[in-house]
């Protein structure tokens, strides 16, 4: 099975060191965190973790039934890239001259959607939101006017299938045991069942 | 305040609050959690708490041991025979890590408990205090929740919730780490509250009728089905249930190491123990059936031995608590998430009545095979050194299946769980997952202590006792009856024998001297001898067993016996080899 970048959403209690927990999860078995961010949800109390990092399937699926283990964790989610809304922030600083005379470079910052955030005499602070390929491409056009320096955020993203957490929460928070046996939709759809 | 005016008010969870300790509160959790023993090792940073110990004396035993590694696996050793959480008080830094040997042999081996330790106080914490150290960040990978304390009104909800973690779905270890001054803090206490619920804990999945009904049709369809049973089945407490489902179907059964005891030894279709030191039929015939039927265990590598050639012939069903373990060593045809205490009955309802004797007989004609080859020698030697099989035989003679057995880790722990007999379920407690030498000894203690009118038998090698002997003294102190059987090889015999096979017998650093153990014990005011001749055995084992109080009995067994069968790393189950 090929590797293949995945993006792995978690929904968590708001508790100290749980993300020690987690990404010492990732760390045991060598996977490489590509990008973290760690967030409030639409639901207060609640986290979201959105981690991405690229590793084939069945890796990950485990790797999702492994952090959904754990105490702190509700809910674990992994989707490929097709299969969310993702975005990622971006901050360049470039020097003021070259962009007060470069007419070029004012273009090309409007060609990406990057707006001004700080303007000072000797450099400019531009913002930007967008794919990784995006933000690589103004970053690799930027360095061959000075790019003074460049920060990158990690990556948050909505997964497009999802409902959220706020159904989930209902079942989480309700206090009465689950019926034991309960109808399952997904008998002959393996994937389904697997799919956190 | 005394201990009796807060029970008093323990049980009503009554509104008007009454000003106790941090370290109080601690002590009334565990009275309103049922505790009774605790294993611990005072310091300073858990003063407060052993300071308020002093005055519930009477309603909790404190087993004071040698070291906190011995705590930790003394309340292991507790909670497998008993049933119950085990529980361990230790002091920050050192103490604190001390236990983590014993915290990551809990959590591979699912045994509940409930660790406290000290912590500096909490305007100390990161400033590299005297005996502070981050424990919740050393203890997160090896416990199944941890938990930091700072404040003495979060301690009833953090404990509650400490008990019920531990103690529910996959059981294993949880550490609460408090600091001094949360201990030393007084507080409004409310009274004390079970934990029941917590949102984002789901110990049980929810049980999937279509799945109970799918395992069911591929059992009652099967030629060849084969059942592996593992600790599940002793934690769910479900060992009459296990056994009324493989008797509906006469389905054959086979032990993991940490399975063991939950279907006596003797039942009709107990076929055996499986793995790299397991019995050659159950090993075998892995390979040849059609159904695999997996409750309660987790096909650990030392069972499956080469996974690309393990059973890819059968369709697999896998039982278990814990949804993660479902495909992540063995790809299984069909899930059956749940308590095997309730989906067995589920299961079994829907079985056919069916005589696979046919199938059974070939499990036992394999046997025969084993017998011939490794077993009648073993056991019955005709060499002038004894080996470790027959003291286990004399043994199993003399106790007829009734001792609890502990073992420590090697060569003696295989033959031990290859040759022990146990009618009762929770007799066996060795250190399955882990394999942690030293486990033996402590075990023992915790397992007496857990079911102390029972003979418990500390079976050990002379590599594993010198790693914890200390824990004589704990021994002499507090009068465990614990009965020590010391095979002395004079080497660290399992890695010998792995050097023997695999290294061209290069025996580095495995010949290993040990000092006179019976003088050693009597330095502990224990009674013990030492013995080297066959003929003296069964008396030896008789004085032991019958002697009131801790004996020590160390036999000379042969210096270079192995262990078989035996799957070599890298090999396939089948491949399994008797010489």
């Amino acid at each position: 099975m090929q590797k293949q970048e995945f993006t792995i959403t978690l929904y968590t209690e708001n508790s100290v060191g749980l993300i020690g927990r987690i990404s010492g999860i990732f760390s045991r078995r060598k996977i490489n965190i590509e990008s973290l961010n760690t967030s409030p949800s639409e639901v207060e109390g609640i986290h979201r973790f959105t981690i991405v990092i690229q590793e084939n399937e069945e890796v990950v699926r485990k790797l999702c039934r492994q952090l959904e283990k754990q105490i702190d964790v509700m809910k674990a989610y992994y989707n490929t890239d097709d299969e969310i809304v993702w975005q990622e922030q971006a901050l360049y600083k470039v020097p003021a001259d070259v962009v007060t005379e470069k007419v070029y470079v004012e273009r090309l910052l409007r060609q990406y959607g990057a707006s001004t955030v700080v303007i000072r005499q000797d450099y400019i602070v531009f913002e930007t939101a967008g794919h990784r390929e995006e933000i690589d491409r103004l970053t690799e056009e930027l360095n061959k006017y000075g790019l003074i320096e460049f920060v990158r955020g990690a990556r948050i993203a909505i997964i497009k299938n999802s409902a959220g957490i706020h159904q989930k929460v209902l079942q989480f928070e309700n206090r009465e045991p689950s019926p034991h046996i309960v109808e399952n939709e997904y008998l002959d759809k393996r994937d389904n069942v697997f799919t956190m | 305040m005394n201990t009796l005016e807060i029970n008093e008010q323990k049980d009503t969870r009554s509104a008007e609050a009454i000003e106790i300790s941090g370290s109080k509160a601690v002590l009334e959790a565990l009275l309103q959690e049922n505790v009774d023993t605790v294993f611990g090792y005072p310091g300073g940073a858990i003063m407060p708490i052993y300071d308020a110990l002093y005055d519930y004396s009477e309603k909790l035993k404190h087993i004071l041991v040698r070291h906190e590694q011995g705590a930790v696996h003394a309340a292991q050793g507790f909670a497998r025979v008993s049933g119950k959480t085990g529980v361990v008080f230790a002091t920050s830094g050192p103490g604190a890590t001390n236990l983590v040997t014993g915290l990551a042999d809990a959590m591979i081996d699912s045994n509940p408990l409930v660790c406290i330790t000290g912590q500096v106080y909490a305007s100390l914490l990161g400033t590299d205090a005297f005996q502070e150290t981050d424990v919740i960040n050393i203890t997160t990978p090896v416990t199944k929740w941890n938990y930091q304390v700072t404040d003495a009104t979060e301690i009833p909800e953090a404990i509650a919730k400490a008990f019920y973690i531990a103690n529910t779905g996959r059981p294993g270890p949880v550490l609460i780490d408090i600091t001094k001054n949360a201990q030393l803090q007084l507080f409004d206490y409310l009274g004390y509250k079970k934990c029941t619920h917590i949102r984002s804990y789901r110990p049980e999945p929810e049980i999937r009728k279509e799945y109970i009904e799918k395992a069911a049709q591929l059992i009652n369809q099967a030629k060849k089905p084969f059942v592996l049973f593992g600790q599940g089945v002793i934690l769910g407490k479900a060992e009459d249930e296990f056994k009324s489902f493989i008797e509906k179907a006469n389905l054959p059964a086979a032990a993991t190491v940490m399975g063991l005891s939950a279907l006596p030894t003797d039942h009709r279709l107990h076929v055996g123990m499986l793995g790299m030191h397991g019995n050659y039929a159950p090993n075998v015939m892995t390979n040849e059936c059609d159904v695999l039927i997996a409750v309660g265990m987790r096909f650990d590598d030392r069972v499956t031995g080469r996974l690309d050639k393990y059973a890819k012939q059968a369709k697999v069903i896998h039982l278990d608590i814990d949804p993660a373990e479902i495909d992540k060593n063995v790809k299984t045809t069909v899930p059956v998430w749940g308590d095997c205490k309730k989906t067995l009955p589920l299961l079994t309802a829907l079985l056919k009545e069916n005589d696979h004797s046919e199938w059974v007989e070939k499990f036992r004609e394999l046997e025969k095979e084993e017998i011939k080859e490794v077993i009648h020698n073993e056991l019955n030697p005709t060499t002038d050194a004894m080996t470790m099989g027959e003291v286990i035989r004399v043994l199993n003679e003399l106790t007829n299946g009734e001792a609890i057995i502990t073992t420590d880790v090697g060569q003696h722990q295989m033959v031990a769980c290859r040759y022990a007999r146990y009618n009762h379920s929770k007799s066996s407690v060795t250190s399955g997952g882990l394999g942690t030498m030293g486990f033996g000894l402590p075990a023992a203690i915790g397992a007496w202590y857990g079911a102390p009118e029972k003979t418990v038998v500390a079976i050990i090698g002379d590599g594993g006792f010198q790693m914890t002997l200390q824990e004589l003294g704990t021994i002499m102190q507090f009068g465990a009856k614990v009965k020590i059987l010391i095979l002395n090889n004079e080497f660290l015999g399992m890695v010998r024998q792995w050097q023997q096979l695999f290294h061209d017998r290069r025996y580095s650093f495995v010949n290993i001297t040990s000092p006179d153990f019976v003088a050693v014990a009597k330095g502990y005011y224990i009674e013990g001898e030492k013995i080297s001749e066959r003929k003296d055995l069964k008396a030896a084992l008789e004085k032991m067993l019958s002697h009131d109080g801790a004996y020590l009995l160390e036999v000379m067994v042969g210096k270079e016996n192995n262990v078989f069968p035996m799957v070599a790393q890298g090999t396939s189950v089948s491949e399994i080899r008797l010489k």
